[in-house]
Parts: structure tokens; sequence; C-alpha cells
């Protein structure tokens, strides 16, 4: 298919690092069902790095790929690292989306700072 | 294997369709218009299609207007008619090109009313008798749904139209083939058709207009048609579309016993629902999957070399759902995950089995993804 690029389409048919890991401890939840994307991201954090993460996501293809793209991007990140992953970052890796398709991509980026902050409130009460 | 589904987008031109334009390309190809004697055998070659589609809907070939296809047959009818101060009544699940047309008229000072339809998408007689006003001037109802394969009483609505003293006009685009039509029976006064979705060639379409109603063309020149659409005629569409025509008087029964065994194969998975009535279009399937989303759904399928299509707002250039799927009442988070399989005479057994197979495995692979439900 012409819209998307090779890499996109590899990361829809064949995503990285999907549902839930073993063992998580916070997880971003972004987007709605409404307008039909939603994107679960977990991670598991180890020594303020990302030791293990998943992804559950419903929406287009753009939407799976983001996803898997964005989990491979921050495995092994250190938070502060993971939490400036940009959407702009994520569509290049993906050699590119078409213009109506970034709100995805953006969707992606923003679930790992979703997945951090949450993170950082859990530690932040114990 | 590959494997056509999306009839209703646009279908397979029949070989025999070919073979009958071919000598309008290169010797019959003079111009209808002229006097000599190359325009003279093309022109007989029109008139004789515009006998043979005049015939197949009851009609008068010189009610016949050829146009460049459904779009620009629909634009006829709501652009040409009623001027500021009048009032249209059409519904909420046209085809773009009677939508956008209303939303340019409404722009122009005509008012519109959108009438609901109910949740398999039947237009109530009572709720378009109801909308009658005195301004009214054209009803705009469309025969057969292209999405979810909904056919109108034709017939009683015609009626109301009759008895109230208004136009009616139907969008037959998806009906024409699949459901018989006799303009006279039905009361229809203008009545929008296509060539490239029954095996014709693209960039041709008819409207029929009876006698005695005047439409304002889109379309200034030469005063071709009647005066109603100038532009030298496309011989080689018309001859096309006609022997398209010629060519679906057939029986559809082997094509609504695959779409009744797609139907039934479909609504056995967990959290699928049927979209629109069972007593459809014979062509027409429209299922809604929960907790996924169509373009994926598509794309999976085309990786296995089958083509289907999507309501989904995500493979829509709006990234809206469609508005057709809203107006019989789904929730927007519903209509994403939905898929819409057209048949036509060509399709296989064999074909609807291993669609029907990888479709499993789509959905499966989809849902284990999803962060809801389904799994």
């Amino acid at each position: 298919m012409a819209l998307y690029s090779d890499v996109v389409m590899d990361h829809f048919k064949n995503p990285r690092n999907i549902g839930k890991p073993k063992k998580w401890d916070a997880v971003g939840q972004v987007g709605n069902a409404i307008c039909g994307d939603v994107m679960y991201i977990y991670i598991k954090v180890d020594d303020n790095i990302i030791s293990d993460i998943g992804f559950e996501t419903m929406g287009c293809a753009a939407a799976i790929a983001t996803s898997s793209m964005v989990t491979e991007i921050a495995m092994g990140k250190t938070l502060e690292v993971a939490e400036n992953i940009t959407r702009e970052k994520v569509a290049e890796n993906l050699k590119g989306l078409p213009p109506v398709k970034m709100h995805c991509s953006n969707l992606a980026a923003d679930g790992i700072r979703e997945a951090i902050k949450n993170y950082k409130e859990k530690v932040n009460k114990e | 294997m590959r494997v056509y589904l999306d009839n209703g987008a646009t279908s397979k031109t029949d070989e025999r369709v070919v073979e009958a334009m071919l000598p309008y390309f290169t010797e019959d190809y003079g111009n209808p218009a002229s006097l000599h004697t190359f325009g003279q055998t093309a022109l007989e070659g029109v008139k004789k299609a515009r006998e043979k589609l005049a015939k197949f809907i009851n009609a008068e070939a010189d009610e016949i207007i050829f146009t460049s296809g459904g779009t620009e047959s629909d634009n006829m009818v709501i652009q040409g008619i009623a001027k500021e101060g009048d009032h249209i009544i059409t519904t909420k699940i046209e085809h773009p090109a009677i939508l956008e047309s209303c939303a340019a008229m409404e722009k122009r000072g005509v008012e519109v009313t959108y009438l609901d339809v109910d949740n398999e998408g039947y237009v109530k007689p009572e709720v378009l008798k109801s909308a009658i006003k005195k301004n009214t001037k054209l009803v705009s109802i469309m025969m057969a749904n292209n999405e979810i394969g909904t056919i109108q009483d034709m017939e009683k609505l015609g009626a109301i139209c009759k008895e109230k003293g208004v136009l009616f006009h139907t969008d037959a685009v998806q009906a024409v083939g699949k459901v018989s039509i006799d303009v006279k029976a039905m009361n229809i006064d203008l009545l929008s058709a296509s060539g490239h979705k029954i095996h014709g060639p693209k960039g041709i379409g008819i409207l029929y207009v009876k006698n005695g109603i005047k439409v304002r063309p889109l379309i200034f020149g030469g005063g071709h048609e009647s005066g109603m659409r100038s532009g030298t005629s496309n011989t080689t569409g018309i001859i096309g579309f006609a022997k398209a025509i010629e060519l679906c008087n057939v029986d559809v029964k082997e094509m609504v016993r695959l779409r009744d065994k797609i139907i039934d194969s479909l609504l056995e998975l967990p959290d699928s629902r049927l979209n629109g009535p069972k007593d459809r279009l014979p062509n027409n399937v429209n299922v809604a999957f929960k907790y996924i989303e169509g373009e994926g759904i598509l794309l999976h399928l085309d990786g296995a070399g089958i083509a289907v299509s999507t309501g989904s707002a995500c493979s829509s250039l709006s990234l809206k759902p469609s508005h057709v799927l809203l107006a019989i009442g789904l929730k927007p988070e519903n209509s994403h995950g939905s898929v819409r399989i057209t048949l036509s005479r060509y399709n296989t057994e064999a074909e609807v089995d291993y669609f029907l197979k990888e479709l499993r495995g789509v959905i499966t692979k989809l849902r284990a993804l999803s962060p809801f439900g389904g799994k």
C-alpha cells in the first residue's frame, strides 16, 4: 500500500512488544474510543531505566505501528531520555507518516510520557 | 489468491462490455452530433443504447440524459431544480454527492431537511409525509444504500410525493441490476444511475428526467442532451453502459446465497453486529467488530490479496466515522470496526471461503492487540 512506508507496514504486520510485560510498574493510557485510537503503554522500571515495555492498541495501522515503534525506541532508555521522545522522532523512525495520521504518532509519544508520569506518581507515594 | 469484494466501490468491466465498446474507439469514432456518416453511425449506437437504458427502468428514450456518472446526476438534480426559498427533503444516509450538493444549496438560500432513518436505515413513510411543506420542491431518497444495503419502499415513498405534488428523485446507483426498477410504478420523476458499478465502464452515468420536468444545466455548451448537459457524447461509455445493462439481467439467487453465508459466518464471531437489515441488497454485507478498527482489518486482508472497504474514521480523509452508521444509531466507538463486503456475479464460493478464513485470523490478531475485551 502506497499510503504507508515499508517500515510502518512492517511494524503494523509484525508489531514488537505486544501486550503487558510479565511484570510492569506503570501504564500510560491515551486516546479515546470515540475517535478510534486508544493506546495503553506499560513500563517496567529498574534503576531509572525502562527494563521492559509493552503495548495494547486499538486503532489504525499507523496507531499500531507508532505504538510498536515507540516501545522499541524507549526500551533500555533512562526515564529522562524516554520522556523526551517526540512524535517527530517516532514518525522519522517509521520513515514518515501521512499528514492526516500525525495525530496517531503524537499519541504514542504521549503514551510513554503518561506511563512515566504514572510511574513517578507511584514512586512518590511510596 | 486475489479476491475482489469491493464491488460497491467499483466493479470489473465485463469483457463483453469492452468488446462492444472497441469499435467505437477505432472505427465508429465520429461525433454523434455530426451530420456525416461517421457521425450518424455513432449516433445510431447512442440511440440504441439510450433506448435500452430507458427500457430497463420503464422510461422513454428521450427521458434519459447521459452524464459523467452518479455524482454528476445527483448534482444536476439538487442544484438544478430548487431556487432560493424552496425546500428540499433528503435523508441522513445519502451519498456525499447528494449531501454535499444540499449543503451547497443551503448556502444559496435553499432550505434542506435531512430525514432520520430507523436503526435498519429505513425512511418511515409518515416521517417523509410530515416533512413536506408548502415550499417543498424536491424529495431525494436513495433507492438502496451503498454502505448498509437498505432498500427503501420506493412505491410507498413515491406515492406520498405524488399525492403531495412534489418531485421525487432517487439515487439508484447501487440498486441498478440488483433491484427491479420501474419509474412509472414507483412514481419516480428523476433517477441517477452509473455504469461502473454494474461491470460497465467508469465515467458514464444517466439522469432520468420524466418528460415535462425542467432541470437547469450544470454544464453549458453546444446544447447536447436536449440542452440539459452539453459536451461531446461519451460514445464508448454510453455503448458500454448499455451493454452492461443488457448483461445485468441475471439471477441474483447465487449472490444472495453467498451473501447470507458471509453474514451467518461473521455473526458467529463474538461481539459482531450486522449493520442494516437482513433483507438487503443482494451483494451487500456490513458487519461491525467491537474493540478493533477497520483500517487494520482492511490492510491485513489486503496483505492476503482480499479487497474490502470500511466505514472506519481512520480510513477516511475526513477522519470522521461513517455518517450512515451514525444515522442508524451506532456509537462512534462501535462504528470504527465496521467492514463492508460487496459481491459481484464473478465471486465464487471458494473466494468466499478463503475470505472468511482470513478474516477470522485478522479479527483474532487485532483483538489480541486491543486494550479492550474480545481476547
